[in-house]
């Protein structure tokens, strides 16, 4: 119980979580200001827009909240001269499970957000925008509020910002315990008044047609406060940082069974999955062997110890070389963890011993995904919930040989199938999990365990 | 349904907030009904349908989506504890069931219809959630507003102490 504070690990790289867990630093303004807060707001607005997009663009920033888009490339939808307002919203739904970094800025280092997004708005021209931030972070809203009257009182927000003839509000809202108002046109509906039903794309790209049917750009938290430092440093020397293509640092979240569980700020690819469980997270248990690994929150699809990836290289001579690699050796970024069949997504790695049973795990994330479903699209709505019916079921005792085939025809039913890419998020973990542990799934209709459990298949079967 | 002056100055306020489309308002007015009242009822959805000059059955549709939002009060202090992979790879079944045992809810009266479990007396309700967003410190629970991180069984009773 209490909090728990970490100091930084060697090999982190901290430019978005330095001012987190540092003694006396406290969410206030005036602890941001001793830091040399808001003088990147100052120097954007020397800029002009066009150039801000520029230098994001050059600077290679991928998005960090799951399909790791190019942020500049996103920016630059926006058409010179668009006539219709242009908003810009912030997505703090943090709600991936494994996913647990948008959390520290917002609690901690608020202010941090709103330059990059006061910045941010400058470069697109909108003049107003939303934090839409997950309605079970209470205090984490009350704390945006006062940092956005802090913002507005030393003249950050609001009319004429600065004096520079940019006018810009920025408010709040907060969701309701819904995962798919992650999911940015969902999140949209949801700030509409409406039940948060994703729109199809095309047409809906919220570039083109967002909130309101303007154009407008969702960025995640961490992507924004990346575009502070961007300004900073400018897009050249921030795409030193990190691999090409691959830049800058994330923020990697670490849970379950290493010892030192946590958020580790990392030069993106600078290492490899081993290392980061067993130089930074200090190894596994004590006695325990690496079973699985899901290495970008709960939607990507499960790496298994013992798994070769072929991975391609560029050598210093420009030309191209395979090589392959176990899954201890696959590089902490985008492009790697698409090599190995999986994905970066939104920088949650949920690590795995040989204690853990795989139909119990791939259990806990069905039951997420059957629940989090909106509904619209029968094969996702159906779907979810008939694959957590049958790893509940195989759970309780009521295993059956076609299991692992059903579980695989259901999940390969939703994925494309969809309006949203939560049909991909809800079909990849069963699909993996099956096709990567299926012995140990078709081993359970094997197992003789009383038939007739309650119905839940979760609280017995693992601590 | 009695709404107090400061309450609707802050409605009126959030209002504001939506130029575009005051429809906007209707979670953020849900949110603050719930926060005043405890609960959803059916005067509130009426309520805010005609502040915001909507359709009750656009607010409707929305109490009934959002998991946040309760047709029926829960206890005096409301526990929520994760249920998502991490958190229960950290054992927060087994929380929950420790939670249940000194706040005297009887976790088998779950049933279909999404009520909340409550302890008889009203004083603690306590549901299961998905992910809270800090899966390094599992398992994790929220009891009212306030957010507790590796909770241990051992730790309940005393946590509960603080929620008289
Ligand atoms: C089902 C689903 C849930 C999502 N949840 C989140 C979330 O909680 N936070 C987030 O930033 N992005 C989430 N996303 C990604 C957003 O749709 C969107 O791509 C992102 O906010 C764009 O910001 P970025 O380009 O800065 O990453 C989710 C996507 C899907 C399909
Ligand atoms: S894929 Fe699932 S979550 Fe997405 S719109 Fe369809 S039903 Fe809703
Ligand atoms: S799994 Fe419990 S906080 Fe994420």
């Amino acid at each position: 119980m209490g909090t728990v504070i970490r100091t930084p690990h060697p090999r982190e790289k901290r430019i978005i979580f330095k001012n987190i867990d540092r003694p006396g630093y406290t969410p206030g303004i005036d602890s941001y200001f001793a830091d040399g807060g808001y003088e990147e707001l100052r120097k954007a607005f020397t800029m002009k827009p066009q150039d801000i997009v520029a230098e994001v663009k050059a600077s290679g920033l991928r998005g960090r909240g799951g399909a790791g888009f190019p942020c500049g490339a996103k920016w630059g939808f926006i058409r010179p001269g668009e006539t219709k307002p242009v908003y810009l919203i912030c997505n703090a739904d943090e709600s991936e499970p494994g996913t647990f970094k948008d959390r520290y800025i917002i609690h901690q280092d608020p202010h941090q957000l709103l330059e990059g997004m006061i910045i941010s708005c400058y470069a697109v021209n909108a003049r107003l925008a939303y934090i839409y931030i997950r309605g079970e972070f209470p205090l984490g809203a009350k704390i945006l509020e006062r940092a956005l009257a802090e913002a507005r009182a030393h003249g950050f927000l609001g009319k004429n910002v600065l004096g520079t003839g940019f006018d810009l509000e920025i408010y709040i809202f907060r969701g309701a315990g819904a995962y798919i108002c992650g999911e940015e046109t969902g999140l949209i509906e949801s700030l509409e008044g409406k039940r948060p039903y994703p729109r199809i794309k095309p047409p809906y790209f919220p570039a083109a047609l967002g909130l309101y049917m303007a154009p407008t750009i969702v960025n995640n938290v961490e992507t924004l406060c990346n575009v502070k430092h961007i300004i900073r440093m400018g897009g050249a020397e921030y795409a030193r940082i990190g691999r090409p293509n691959n830049t800058g640092t994330r923020v990697l979240c670490v849970s379950g069974d290493v010892q030192k569980p946590g958020y580790y700020e990392l030069e993106v690819g600078a290492i490899t999955l081993g290392e980061l469980i067993h130089d930074v997270c200090s190894g596994l248990k004590p006695g325990r062997k690496l079973k699985a690994v899901i290495p970008g929150g709960s939607s990507a699809k499960v790496l298994r110890a013992g798994e070769r990836y072929k991975l391609k290289t560029k050598q210093p001579d420009g030309s191209m070389a395979e090589r392959e690699i176990g899954i201890e050796e696959v590089p902490m970024d985008f492009d790697s963890l698409a090599a190995a069949g999986s994905m970066a997504g939104s920088g949650g790695v949920i690590v795995m011993d040989d204690s853990r049973d795989m139909v119990w795990a791939l259990n806990n994330i069905n039951e997420f995904y059957a629940h989090e479903s909106c509904g619209q699209c029968t094969p996702c709505r159906e779907g979810s919930l008939w694959m957590k019916k049958l790893t509940a079921r195989m759970l309780d005792g009521g295993a059956v040989p076609a299991d692992p085939d059903t579980l695989k025809s259901v999940a390969d039913n939703i994925a494309g199938r969809t309006i949203c890419a939560f049909g991909e998020a809800c079909a990849w973990p069963t699909q993996s999990f099956v096709a990567k542990f299926r012995d140990e799934f078709a081993g359970y209709a094997a197992r003789n365990v009383p038939a007739g459990g309650h119905g839940n298949g979760n609280a017995e079967s693992q601590p | 349904m009695d709404i107090p002056a400061e309450l609707e100055a802050v409605i009126d306020e959030v209002i504001k907030h939506y130029p575009v489309s005051k429809r906007s308002a209707s979670l953020p007015l849900l949110h603050l009904l719930q926060e005043h009242f405890g609960y959803i009822t059916d005067q509130a959805i009426e309520w805010i349908a005609q502040k915001l000059e909507i359709e009750p059955v656009n607010v409707l549709e929305l109490v009934t989506f959002y998991p946040m939002i309760r047709r029926e009060p829960a206890g005096k202090h409301h526990i929520r504890v994760c249920r998502t992979l991490s958190c229960a790879m950290a054992g927060s079944y087994r929380l929950l069931e420790t939670f249940c045992k000194h706040a005297n809810i009887d976790l088998h009266a779950r049933d279909h219809g999404g009520h909340l479990l409550k302890s008889p007396d009203g004083h603690y309700s306590i549901e299961f959630v998905e992910c809270l967003a800090s899966c390094g410190t599992g398992p994790v629970c929220m009891i009212n507003d306030d957010f507790y991180e590796a909770v241990s069984d051992e730790e309940v009773p005393q946590l509960l102490q603080k929620y008289q």
